[in-house]
């Protein structure tokens, strides 16, 4: 696959000396979901500030769809559409209007059925002649993604959208991101939510005090990172591992009726046929047994404090 | 040149005045009738003629620039403020325009506003006393550039100003005294030498003398000189906003 967003060496440096961004290197590739985690002030948002050209960046290059975002900027930014974090609207202007006005502020011709059916996509079509102060918190966001599509963007940034946003819209939005996929969007999202990035990435980044710390498949990651328990449940309590199973690292569950066992998927051997037959050796009574891996929160938020 | 983009800004801009169309109309009507009944009909009564014409005549054209100044630039500043107050300007920022698409649209519509206006005081003006416009071509090519100019002063202004409080500040400590001082009531003849020297610093003497030369063929100062004075400070305006727009001054981080 060919990369859509080129970063190169990107660095945002204010007078102050903080430097929000230091030295990125990115490249998105073309039609993939990417989801960029980080804690507040990691500079995710000054990242795509830059790409978007809202913010002017100290040094480094940024090509989109290889144009180049200072000396092209006119086709770099025509194929990039912007879902801000905060909720920026004109309150007093209609949802219809506001829509089209982005669109028009892209250079495209007025194309009433193509903004009908984004309306409809993202259930607006109701609500397409009222005033914008009259929506929801959630309705609003969805006018902010209206606007951002209605130019028919190649490239999507997603800043926070699911921020302060019930379940229900939640999932409405993943769906919608999905459909886009599905048109061929490459979509690059900022999220808190660590289980959105895991429910509809392909490709996770961490951002963590202006680097980029990480950057892999989705996949990959939860394997190579991940490890894998077994959770045996015993008949009866017991106080202490049996010398014999001593060798598996075994630990007790909080009830005392279940023992843990942390395996590396990625190993030849697991271990868990000797374990078991080990377990019923030691002549413990088995009830129930399940497997469960890490999530993705959990690496992220041990690769964050490794680095603080 | 992205034109899509300026008419879009054009008419989003305008959609703003239409919503407030009474307000827009009744303000500046009423105003203009205070002004006429106060200084045309009660103290004019009193002013025999200036520079041989009825004193309600002579202040029809300062009455109208007085609006239109004051209309054009708190209109501008307030349409591109407003974007930065609310955050809606990350929109501008981000869409593939440019400075001169930017300022077209916002400060076409202001500048049209303001002509709208302009024209609704004249209007009303007829009511009130006899005009005659010797030279009607002039007078709106003065109008229109005006209207232009002052829209762009008012466009750096929202731009500059970081609240409300500023946003008013310029209209009022400068721009104000500078119309009221700029004869937009009386002649410049009929001051002291001394300030008749100092007047002639201030810019808005040879707009309102060049408008009012189109209205009554009489001036305080040479029409050419009119010309001049708002050429160089339309561009002045123009220079400002391309630096603005070319360094990001109180726009982009």
């Amino acid at each position: 696959m060919s990369s859509i967003v080129s970063v190169r060496n990107l660095r945002k440096a204010y007078g102050t000396g903080f430097e929000a961004l230091k030295s990125v290197n990115l490249e998105i590739e073309e039609g993939e979901i990417l989801a960029l985690l980080g804690p507040n002030g990691a500079g995710k948002t000054t990242l795509i500030s830059t790409i978007c050209g809202i913010i002017v960046p100290t040094s480094g290059t940024v090509t989109v769809g290889g144009h180049d975002i200072g000396t092209n900027f006119r086709e770099a930014r025509a194929m990039i559409g912007l879902v801000p974090q905060e909720i920026n609207l004109e309150p007093f202007e209609t949802v219809i209007n506001s829509v089209r006005f982005s669109r028009g502020l892209f250079g495209k011709p007025r194309n009433d059925a193509f903004i009908d059916e984004i309306l409809k996509q993202l259930s607006l079509f109701d609500k397409k002649n009222s005033k914008i102060m009259t929506l929801s918190g959630g309705m609003k966001r969805r006018v902010l993604i209206a606007k951002a599509l209605s130019h028919e963007p190649r490239v999507l940034f997603l800043d926070e959208p699911t921020a302060g946003v019930d379940v229900e819209l939640r999932k409405d939005m993943w769906k919608v991101v999905a459909e886009l996929k599905a048109a061929g969007v490459t979509i690059i999202l900022t999220t808190h939510y660590i289980e959105e990035a895991e429910a509809i990435a392909d490709r996770v980044g961490v951002i963590s005090k202006g680097e980029i710390l990480l950057m892999q498949d989705k996949a990959d990651l939860m394997t190579q990172m991940g490890k894998k328990q077994l959770v045996v449940d015993l008949q009866s309590i017991i106080t202490d591992v049996p010398a014999a199973l001593k060798s598996y690292g075994l630990e007790i569950g909080q009830d005392g009726k279940s023992l843990i066992y942390t395996y590396d998927t990625k190993g030849e051997r697991t271990g868990i046929t000797t374990l078991l037959n080990d377990l019923q050796k030691a002549g413990l009574q088995m009830t129930d047994m399940k497997t469960q891996q890490s999530s993705l929160e959990d690496i992220f938020v041990g690769l964050v404090k490794e680095t603080a | 040149m992205n034109l899509t983009a300026v008419a879009s800004i054009y008419r989003f801009e305008m959609a703003r005045f239409f919503r407030t169309m009474a307000q827009s109309i009744v303000s500046p009507v009423l105003s203009t009738s205070l002004y006429f009944v106060v200084f045309g009909t009660a103290i004019g009564s009193r002013i025999e003629s200036v520079e041989g014409h009825s004193y309600g005549a002579f202040i029809v054209p300062g009455l109208i620039m007085l609006s239109v100044m004051t209309q054009a630039t708190s209109n501008a500043s307030f349409g591109i403020y407003f974007p930065k107050f609310i955050g809606t300007i990350y929109e501008l920022l981000s869409a593939p325009v440019n400075f001169l698409e930017i300022t077209l649209g916002y400060v076409g519509a202001a500048a049209t506003k303001a002509l709208f206006i302009g024209v609704i005081i004249l209007i009303t003006a007829f009511f009130f006393v006899d005009i005659s416009i010797a030279h009607p071509f002039w007078m709106l090519g003065f109008l229109v550039l005006t209207c232009i100019s002052f829209s762009l002063l008012g466009f750096i202004i929202g731009i500059w100003a970081g609240n409300f409080e500023q946003l008013q500040l310029i209209p009022l400590l400068i721009i104000t005294p500078l119309v009221f001082l700029g004869g937009s009531f009386y002649s410049i003849t009929m001051l002291p030498p001394v300030w008749q020297t100092i007047t002639m610093f201030n810019p808005v003497v040879y707009l309102i003398s060049g408008f009012r030369w189109a209205f009554l063929d009489t001036a305080d100062v040479p029409v050419g000189l009119s010309l001049l004075a708002i050429a160089l400070f339309t561009g002045a305006c123009l220079t400002a906003i391309w630096w603005i727009f070319r360094t990001g001054w109180r726009i982009r981080q």
